[in-house]
């Protein structure tokens, strides 16, 4: 889960990253309460979770609280890339002399964390990293290990932070390893890290990612989610427990077993959908080993649900779940369904059980579904009928 | 011979009492694997009674390997718990650990990982792995093992339903060893280390490489093969028409560069001599063609 940067913001306070007062406000009201409250001049920062709001006119300073009244008035509604505000955040505005840049995060090419530090911040760091490569000093680092004060040194040393503020930068980063790895994140990021007129090293902005894995033993992560931006059917989805994504411009409903299988069904539709007037998929949704009945209706109610599905594809590989017990489910899904089932239904199974479940199928004889042999048979089947 | 499993390898199973770790345990030993005891800390001791035979329940996987001389170990244990077992299996050294555990977070796995690597004399397979099974002879994990037969193909992937479509798809050929190595991000044993286990196993003739979108292991993959493997190759990478993955941040695209992509992955391996399939079928076909079947 990506946080917004009033929440990393936070997460930071909490851990002792050093941050400037900032407040969250949902109405130009509320950024009015929380200004006067600040008292002088403050940064009114819409709360989207892409880059490049600044030049989208998503960042304004603000003189005093009736200016950061009216600057999140015009904000909170705007749309940036396709994100609509729905938060602004009001931060304390400060004099800034010198900007850096500060991660860690989880390197997957080598299967350990990363450092990333430099002192030429405040820029696209992506065009230091390919520009200036030897401006940015990349230290791994095992979770074994971590983040000592001593280790801390030794990689503002190497990313060159000049030696009058390298005992607060250093002081910095194992509170940003400690944010880190107790809130089981996956990448926390400062930028840009600032030194202020009065010599403080200030967190100004931030990112966070968090490993929803680790939910069991995050309980306060919860109250992170965005519900407001989310879309209805993955909401809905959600809610049942089902991992589903909704995808753009697409007609095809899936519902697979296996993350694998399921990319590569949408994968397999795609191709076929060529042959139809670019038929695509409509959905990711993997319902997993189980497959139950209950499953199987939870999943075929929300992919029913999506305006954009003509048609669905239901491609299960019977692994450890048999066939006969998905055929079965399938069955009883529509039973559960009744009337609101509307659109056909290609199933393509194979594997355990496979002549019990097609046989389940063919004696059920429900007027919606179709039956095909293979899975790129079912994928043309599937595409050719969404296309009428 | 196949790799990493053979019909003289021993495991034991962590978490054997839960509900999972028994279902998966009969499995095992329905499809001839020799599993021959359990751990469950607290429950050493007892014994789990699958189908008439008594398997013995440990408190530690040392002590399960001073007791039976097991080899392997497949670990079942939820999440919360996952990290604990997979330490307690390196401090005993135990060769070969299989994770199958899903959902463990990711703090975790880079710890048990990180520490495999201090310890050096353990391998990990997994996490959120189906596990592996060399056909006949044996079944680590949960791959159903009446799929196919043994053969000459060597498969690794990422997934565990394409798995068991690759070895259906080629059921008739059969299969040397094929194993799910999982699709976290951070994961013990990787597409390199099989391909290299695969080209100097004897009894494999042929490979079936199955990637997908995310990190850039397919394109590390892909330059492995060009260097040092002699044996044909076909590769299928799931995820074409994926939406691109959550921004992660500047710092996440720093390290994953462009790499990461399902077309980036396909032109890294053909441009190592290996022939991708566009859909599992076409994928099983190409293998046939190599192996005139």
């Amino acid at each position: 889960m990506d946080l917004f940067e009033y929440q990393a913001r936070d997460l930071f306070e909490k851990h002792g990253v050093p941050v400037l007062a900032g407040a969250v406000a949902t109405t130009d009201a509320e950024a009015f309460t929380a200004a006067s409250a600040m008292g002088g001049k403050v940064v009114v920062k819409a709360q989207v979770k892409v880059g490049g709001r600044g030049k989208a006119g998503g960042v304004k300073l603000a003189v005093d609280a009736n200016d950061a009244k009216e600057k999140a008035g015009a904000i909170l509604g705007m749309d940036i890339k396709g994100h609509t505000v729905y938060k602004v955040m009001i931060a304390q505005a400060a004099p800034i002399v010198d900007e850096y840049y500060m991660s860690i995060l989880l390197d997957r090419s080598n299967r350990t964390f990363l450092v990333m530090a430099s002192v030429a911040g405040g820029m696209d760091i992506e065009e230091v990293a390919r520009t200036a490569p030897e401006k940015l000093a990349k230290v791994p680092v095992t979770a074994v290990d971590g983040i000592s004060l001593a280790k801390a040194k030794e990689i503002v040393e190497q990313a060159k932070f000049p030696a009058d503020i390298a005992d607060q930068v250093a002081d910095v980063l194992v509170k940003l390893w400690e944010t880190f790895k107790s809130e089981d994140a996956t990448l926390v990021e400062i930028n840009p890290l600032v030194k202020t007129e009065d010599g403080r090293i200030i967190a100004l902005d931030g990112k966070v990612t968090l490993d929803d894995n680790a939910d069991f033993r995050q309980p306060t992560h919860e109250a992170l989610v965005d519900h407001d931006s989310a879309n209805v059917l993955e909401a809905a989805a959600k809610e049942k427990g089902l991992n589903y994504v909704k995808l753009d411009n697409g007609q095809v409903g899936i519902i697979g077993n296996g993350a694998g299988l399921v990319m590569s069904t949408l994968d397999v539709v795609a191709y076929a959908g060529e042959k139809f007037g670019g038929m695509r998929p409509a959905n990711f949704l993997d319902i997993g080993g189980g497959a139950s009945a209950q499953v199987m209706a939870d999943g075929l109610s929300i992919i029913l649900g999506d305006p954009d599905v003509k048609s669905v594809f239901v491609n299960v590989f019977g692994g450890i779940t048999a066939c006969d017990a998905v055929a079965s489910g399938i069955v009883q899904a529509l039973e559960f369904l009744g009337p609101k089932a509307t659109k056909p239904i290609v199933v393509r199974l194979d594997g355990n059980n496979v002549v019990e479940g097609r046989a389940i199928l063919s004696a059920a004889n429900h007027p919606l579904v179709e039956q095909a042999e293979t899975m790129d048979g079912a994928a043309s089947r599937a595409a050719e009928l969404a296309a009428k | 011979m196949a790799i990493f499993i053979n019909s003289s390898s021993k495991v034991i199973v962590q978490g054997m009492t839960g509900s999972e770790g028994t279902k998966h345990t009969r499995r095992m030993l329905a499809s001839g694997t020799k599993v021959v005891g359990g751990v469950t800390p607290g429950k050493g001791g007892q014994s789990v009674d699958i189908d008439g035979k008594q398997l013995p329940v440990f408190n530690t996987v040392a002590e399960a390997i001073a007791a039976t001389g097991a080899n392997v170990s497949v670990v079942f244990v939820p999440p919360k718990f996952a990290k604990a077992a997979v330490i307690d299996a390196i401090d005993a050294q135990m060769p070969l650990v299989v994770v199958i555990t899903e959902g463990i977070p990711v703090h975790d796995s880079a710890y048990f990982y990180a520490y495999s690597l201090e310890k050096g004399t353990t391998q990990i397979i997994g996490p959120n792995c189906p596990g592996l099974i060399s056909p006949e002879q044996s079944n680590v994990g949960i791959i159903p093992a009446d799929i196919t037969k043994r053969g000459p193909i060597g498969l690794v992937s990422k997934s565990g339903t394409l798995t068991y479509q690759m070895m259906y798809e080629l059921r008739d050929i059969g299969f040397s060893t094929a194993v799910g190595i999982g699709g976290d991000p951070v994961i013990g044993t990787t597409h390199i280390d099989c391909l290299k286990a695969f080209q100097d196993d004897p009894d494999t003739t042929a490979i079936v490489m199955i990637g997908e979108i995310g990190g850039d292991a397919e394109e590390r993959a892909a330059a492995f093969i060009a260097e040092y493997v002699t044996k044909p190759v076909v590769g299928y990478v799931a995820g074409f028409t994926a939406p691109e993955g959550k921004t992660m941040g500047h710092a996440g695209a720093i390290v994953s560069g462009s790499s990461g992509t399902a077309q980036g992955k396909k032109d890294a391996l053909e441009a190592a001599g290996v022939k991708v399939g566009q859909t599992p079928s076409e994928t099983a076909r190409l293998m046939r063609a190599i192996l005139g079947r």
